[in-house]
C-alpha cells in the first residue's frame, strides 16, 4: 500500500488510499459546516421542548406552548362565522330583492358571500363568472329557463332540476328519433322549422311540413310560437340562445336523443343562508327578474 | 496486493448459477401460464402473458448462451450489463422526458389534448408514466448500470454470479414495462411513486434481491482493502430501497388472479407509510444513489482527489441516519397527529448539513482544477448538477417547516422544487456520468462532439430555469390566492379562479420541459456517434479532446 502523500496543487495530505485512481484528501471538516449543523440539532432539541413532540408508552410529549393546530383551526373557524353571524341570520328573513337592496350593508355581504359559495360550488359547471357552457346554462343573462326572480332561483338551488330531490323541477325533452315517436325526415323537417322561427335560412317547404309536425308534438312545453314555457322550463327557441348549441346537427341532436341536463339539489349540502346569498348573488349577475 | 497493479485475475466463476436461472425461468413460465389462463381479468391476463414471453425469451437467451461455447468472456470486468444500462438509460430518459413534456402541454392547454375515447391518454394514466419512467426506468438504469461499471474498477474485481447481473437488467426493465403498461390499463394501487400493484412489487422485490446479491457479492471478493465512499452509498441506496419496497407496498391481493390489492395499513397510518416511502425514495434513489455517481464520476473526470475523506464519512452517516425520519413532512397540516409532523420537521431541518457535506465534497473536489469548468462541458454538467443538489437540499428543509408548508403545500411549488432536484441534480449528474461512460466503455478517445454537449448543457439549462422559476410564481400565486379572504371573512378567489391565473405558467413550464427534451436528443445523438466510434471533424478549439481516464 502507497504510503500518505501531499496532493501538490492544494498541499493537502491525501488518506493513502487510491481506488481506480481515485484518492481522497484527508481535508478537515468545514467549521461553517459543523457550526450549523450544531445549531440545527440545538434548534431541533429546542423545539422539541416548546412544541408536541417525541410519543411515548401513552400519549406524547405536549410541549411547553401547550400547542395544539387542531385547537387553532376549531377557534379560527369559530371565530369566522360568529364575525359572520349577524349578517347571517339576517339573510334568512329575506323576502325579496327589494328588501336587500334597501340595506347597502347587507346586500354587500349577501353578493360577497354568494360570490364565494358560486366559486366552489357552482363555477365548475356554470363558469367563474356564470357565464355557462355548452349543456349549461348561461346565469348572466337574462334568459331564465324556469324563472328568473329571486325565488324561482332559490328553488332552483333548494331542490335541483331532475335531482334526486323529491321537489326537484322536472320536465323531459324526449327522445323523438330514438323512441320512434317521429321519423328521420319528420325530424329533419322539424329542425328546418326551428331554423325558421329563430329567423335563419331554411328549407321552405321542408320547414312547412314541420311546422304541422310542431303544432302536434312540441307547442304543449315550447308553446305555438315557440317561445317557451317558464312554468314547464322549456326554453324559448326564438331568441337565439342555444344551450347545447343551436347549428342544425345540435338540434337534429337534441330532436333525436331528447335531452335532459341535470342539476343537483344543494338542500343539505349548502345552508339556508349561503343557498339564500347564493340565490341574491346569481340574481345580481345579469338579467335577474 | 499492491494498489499500482490495476488488473486483477480473469474470472473465476461463471457457469455454477445457469441452472438456478433456468429453473427460475421455467418457474416463472408456469406459474405465468396457470394465470393467463386461468384469470378473468383481462388486464391480469395481459401482463400474465407479458411475463410469459418475457421468460421464453429469457429461456432462449440462456439455451443460446450454453450452447455457443463462448460462455462469458475472458475480459476482466463484466461490461456488457453496463452498455446494456446505458442503452436503457437514454431510451427510457427520452421517453420519461417526452411523456412529461406531453402532461404539461395537457396542464397547459387541458381541452386542446383531451381525448374522451382514449382513456389512457388522460393526464391520471400519463403522470404516473411520466414520473416512474424518469425516476424508475431512466434513473434505476442509470443507477444500476453506474454501480455495476463503479463497484467493479473500485474493487478491481468482475461482478459477482456470472449471469445474474444480465437477470437483473433484464427483469428490472421488464418491471418498468409491467408498471407503465398497466398504469396505461388502469392497474395503480394509487400510492405516489408506488404505482404498480402487488404482483409486479413482487417481481422488483425478487429481481431487487438479485441486485443486492450482485453487489454485495462484488463488494466482498473486492481486492482493496477499504470499500470507496461510492459504494457506501450505492449500498445504502439497495438496502434502503429494499426495505421501503416491502414495507410500502405490503397489501393483500383480492386473489391470484386478480390484478387488485388492499394494503395492509388503514388510515392515516397508511398515509404515514405512503410518505415514509415516498420521502426516502428521494433519500435514498435519488440522493444517495445519485451521490455514489457523484463520488466516483467527478474526482474520475477531473483528475482530482476527493475533497475531503472526513466529511464523506461524517455527511454519510448522518444523511442516512436523519433522511429516515423526514417523511412526515409531506403530511402537515393532515390528520397526522401533530408530534408527528413535528419531528418530521425537525429532522428535515437537520438533514440540511448532512445534505450539504456531498456538495461540499462535490464542489470542492475541483480544488486546483477549476479551468476544467471552462474547458470540459462534461465537468461543468457534473459541478451544476451538484450546484442544483445544493438548492434543492435547502429548499426541501425549508418547505419542511410547517408555517412555509401551509404556503406551499398542494402548490406548484413543490413541482418546481422536485424539479430542480429532479432535471437539475439527477438529471444532469446522470448526462455528465452517462457523457463519461460512453467513450471508456465503447474505448473511445474522446467524445463525437464538445459542442453538441455544449449545446445539450445551454438548452437544457434554460429549459430547466424556466421550469423552475415559473413553477415558483405559479405555486406562490397559487398558495396565496387560496389563502386570500377579504374583509367579510369569505374567500376572495375560488379554485377555478386559481387554476386560470396559473395558464401563462404551464405554457413557460411546458417550454422549459420542452428544451430538456432536446437537450436529451443532442445527448442521445452525441452518445450514439461516439459509441460507433467517429469523432466530428469541426470541433472548436476552446474543448481540447479529453484523454479518456482508461
Amino acid at each position: 500500500m502507497a504510503g500518505k502523500e501531499i496532493d501538490a496543487p492544494t498541499g493537502i495530505e491525501t488518506t493513502g488510499h487510491s481506488w481506480d485512481g481515485i484518492k481522497e484528501l484527508n481535508n478537515p471538516l468545514p467549521r461553517w459546516w459543523l457550526t450549523v449543523f450544531y445549531i440545527s440539532i440545538v434548534w431541533s432539541f429546542a423545539y422539541w421542548i416548546f412544541m408536541p413532540s417525541w410519543p411515548g408508552i401513552s400519549g406524547h410529549l405536549k410541549g411547553t406552548r401547550n400547542h395544539s393546530e387542531r385547537a387553532n383551526v376549531e377557534r379560527a373557524v369559530a371565530d369566522l362565522e360568529s364575525m359572520r353571524a349577524d349578517q347571517m341570520k339576517r339573510l334568512l328573513t329575506v323576502g325579496s330583492v327589494s328588501e336587500i337592496e334597501s340595506d347597502p350593508d347587507l346586500q354587500l355581504f349577501a353578493l360577497t358571500a354568494g360570490k364565494s359559495i358560486f366559486g366552489d360550488n357552482c363555477a365548475t359547471c356554470h363558469g367563474a363568472g356564470g357565464q355557462g357552457n355548452v349543456g349549461y346554462p348561461n346565469l348572466a343573462d337574462d334568459d331564465w329557463l324556469w324563472g328568473g326572480t329571486l325565488s324561482d332561483i332559490q328553488t332552483t338551488i333548494h331542490y335541483g332540476i331532475r335531482s334526486d330531490h323529491p321537489e326537484a323541477r322536472i320536465n323531459q325533452m324526449m327522445g323523438y328519433g330514438e323512441t320512434g315517436a317521429l321519423s328521420g325526415d319528420q325530424i329533419s323537417d322539424v329542425v328546418e322549422h326551428v331554423m325558421t322561427i329563430s329567423g335563419r335560412d331554411a328549407d321552405a317547404a321542408a320547414a312547412a311540413r314541420g311546422a304541422e309536425v310542431f303544432a302536434v308534438q312540441c307547442v304543449s312545453c315550447h308553446g305555438p310560437d315557440g317561445k317557451g314555457m317558464k312554468a314547464l322550463g322549456a326554453p324559448n327557441l326564438t331568441d337565439g340562445i342555444w344551450l347545447y348549441g343551436g347549428e342544425r346537427q345540435d338540434i337534429q341532436k337534441s330532436l333525436y336523443f331528447g335531452r335532459s341536463g341535470v342539476m343537483p339539489a344543494w338542500t343539505g349540502r349548502l345552508s339556508e343562508e349561503q343557498m339564500t346569498a347564493l340565490a341574491v348573488y346569481v340574481h345580481s349577475l345579469g338579467g335577474g327578474e | 496486493m499492491t494498489a499500482t497493479s490495476n488488473v486483477p485475475a480473469p474470472a473465476q466463476d461463471g457457469g455454477s448459477e445457469v441452472p438456478f436461472i433456468a429453473a427460475f425461468l421455467a418457474v416463472g413460465a408456469l406459474l405465468a401460464l396457470f394465470i393467463a389462463a386461468r384469470t378473468p381479468d383481462a388486464m391480469m391476463s395481459a401482463h400474465a402473458m407479458m411475463f410469459l414471453l418475457a421468460f421464453i425469451a429469457g429461456a432462449f437467451a440462456l439455451v443460446h448462451h450454453a450452447s455457443s461455447g463462448n460462455r462469458l468472456t475472458q475480459d476482466v470486468y463484466e461490461m456488457g450489463v453496463v452498455k446494456a444500462g446505458v442503452f436503457a438509460s437514454v431510451f427510457w430518459g427520452v421517453a420519461g422526458f417526452l411523456v412529461g413534456v406531453i402532461i404539461a402541454a395537457q396542464l397547459a392547454f387541458p381541452n386542446l389534448l383531451y381525448f374522451e375515447d382514449l382513456g389512457w391518454t388522460n393526464f391520471g394514466r400519463l403522470r404516473p408514466l411520466h414520473t416512474s419512467a424518469v425516476i424508475f426506468a431512466f434513473g434505476g438504469n442509470v443507477l444500476m448500470s453506474t454501480s455495476f461499471y463503479v463497484v467493479q474498477r473500485t474493487c478491481r474485481a468482475r461482478l459477482f454470479g456470472g449471469l445474474t447481473p444480465w437477470v437483473v437488467f433484464w427483469g428490472y426493465n421488464l418491471f418498468i414495462v409491467i408498471a407503465a403498461t398497466g398504469y396505461l390499463m388502469g392497474v395503480t394501487q394509487s400510492r405516489e411513486y408506488a404505482e404498480p400493484e402487488w404482483y409486479a412489487d413482487i417481481w422488483l422485490t425478487i429481481i431487487w434481491v438479485l441486485y443486492l446479491v450482485v453487489f454485495l457479492g462484488t463488494l466482498l471478493k473486492r481486492k482493496e482493502p477499504h470499500i470507496y465512499v461510492a459504494n457506501w452509498f450505492y449500498l445504502a441506496f439497495i438496502v434502503t430501497i429494499a426495505m421501503l419496497h416491502i414495507v410500502n407496498n405490503l397489501a393483500i391481493p383480492v386473489s391470484l388472479l386478480s390484478t387488485k390489492s388492499y394494503s395492509l395499513f388503514p388510515g392515516v397510518q397508511d398515509a404515514l407509510t405512503q410518505w415514509w416511502y415516498g420521502h426516502n425514495a428521494v433519500g435514498f434513489f435519488l440522493t444517495a444513489g445519485f451521490l455514489a455517481i457523484m463520488y466516483y464520476f467527478i474526482p474520475k473526470r477531473a483528475e482530482r482527489p476527493v475533497y475531503s475523506y472526513r466529511l464523506s464519512i461524517i455527511h454519510f452517516w448522518s444523511l442516512i441516519f436523519i433522511y429516515i425520519w423526514a417523511g412526515p413532512h409531506h403530511l402537515h397540516y393532515t390528520a397526522l397527529p401533530e408530534w408527528a409532523q413535528t419531528l418530521g420537521m425537525t429532522f428535515s431541518v437537520m438533514l440540511w448539513m448532512p445534505s450539504w457535506g456531498g456538495m461540499i465534497n462535490g464542489l470542492m473536489t475541483l480544488s486546483g482544477a477549476w479551468d476544467k469548468l471552462r474547458t470540459d462541458p462534461v465537468i461543468r454538467m457534473l459541478i451544476v448538477s451538484v450546484a442544483f443538489y445544493g438548492m434543492s437540499t435547502f429548499e426541501g428543509p425549508l418547505m419542511s417547516v410547517r408555517a412555509v408548508n401551509s404556503l406551499s403545500h398542494y402548490t406548484d411549488w413543490t413541482i418546481g422544487h422536485v424539479h430542480s432536484g429532479a432535471l437539475g441534480w439527477v438529471g444532469y449528474v446522470s448526462f455528465g456520468a452517462l457523457y463519461c461512460l460512453v467513450p471508456w466503455l465503447w474505448k473511445r478517445k474522446q467524445l463525437y462532439s464538445n459542442a453538441l454537449v455544449e449545446w445539450h448543457f445551454w438548452v437544457s439549462t434554460i429549459g430547466i430555469l424556466l421550469y423552475i422559476t415559473s413553477m415558483w410564481v405559479s405555486g406562490i400565486m397559487q398558495g396565496l390566492m387560496w389563502r386570500a379572504y377579504n374583509s367579510l371573512g369569505f374567500l376572495e378567489y375560488s379554485f377555478v379562479e386559481t387554476v386560470d391565473a396559473m395558464h401563462p405558467y404551464y405554457v413557460i413550464r411546458m417550454t422549459g420541459g420542452l428544451l430538456f427534451l432536446i437537450g436529451a436528443l443532442i445527448m442521445a445523438y452525441n452518445l450514439w456517434r461516439t459509441a460507433k466510434g467517429d469523432v466530428r471533424a469541426r470541433e472548436f478549439a476552446a474543448s481540447p479532446a479529453l484523454a479518456p481516464a482508461e
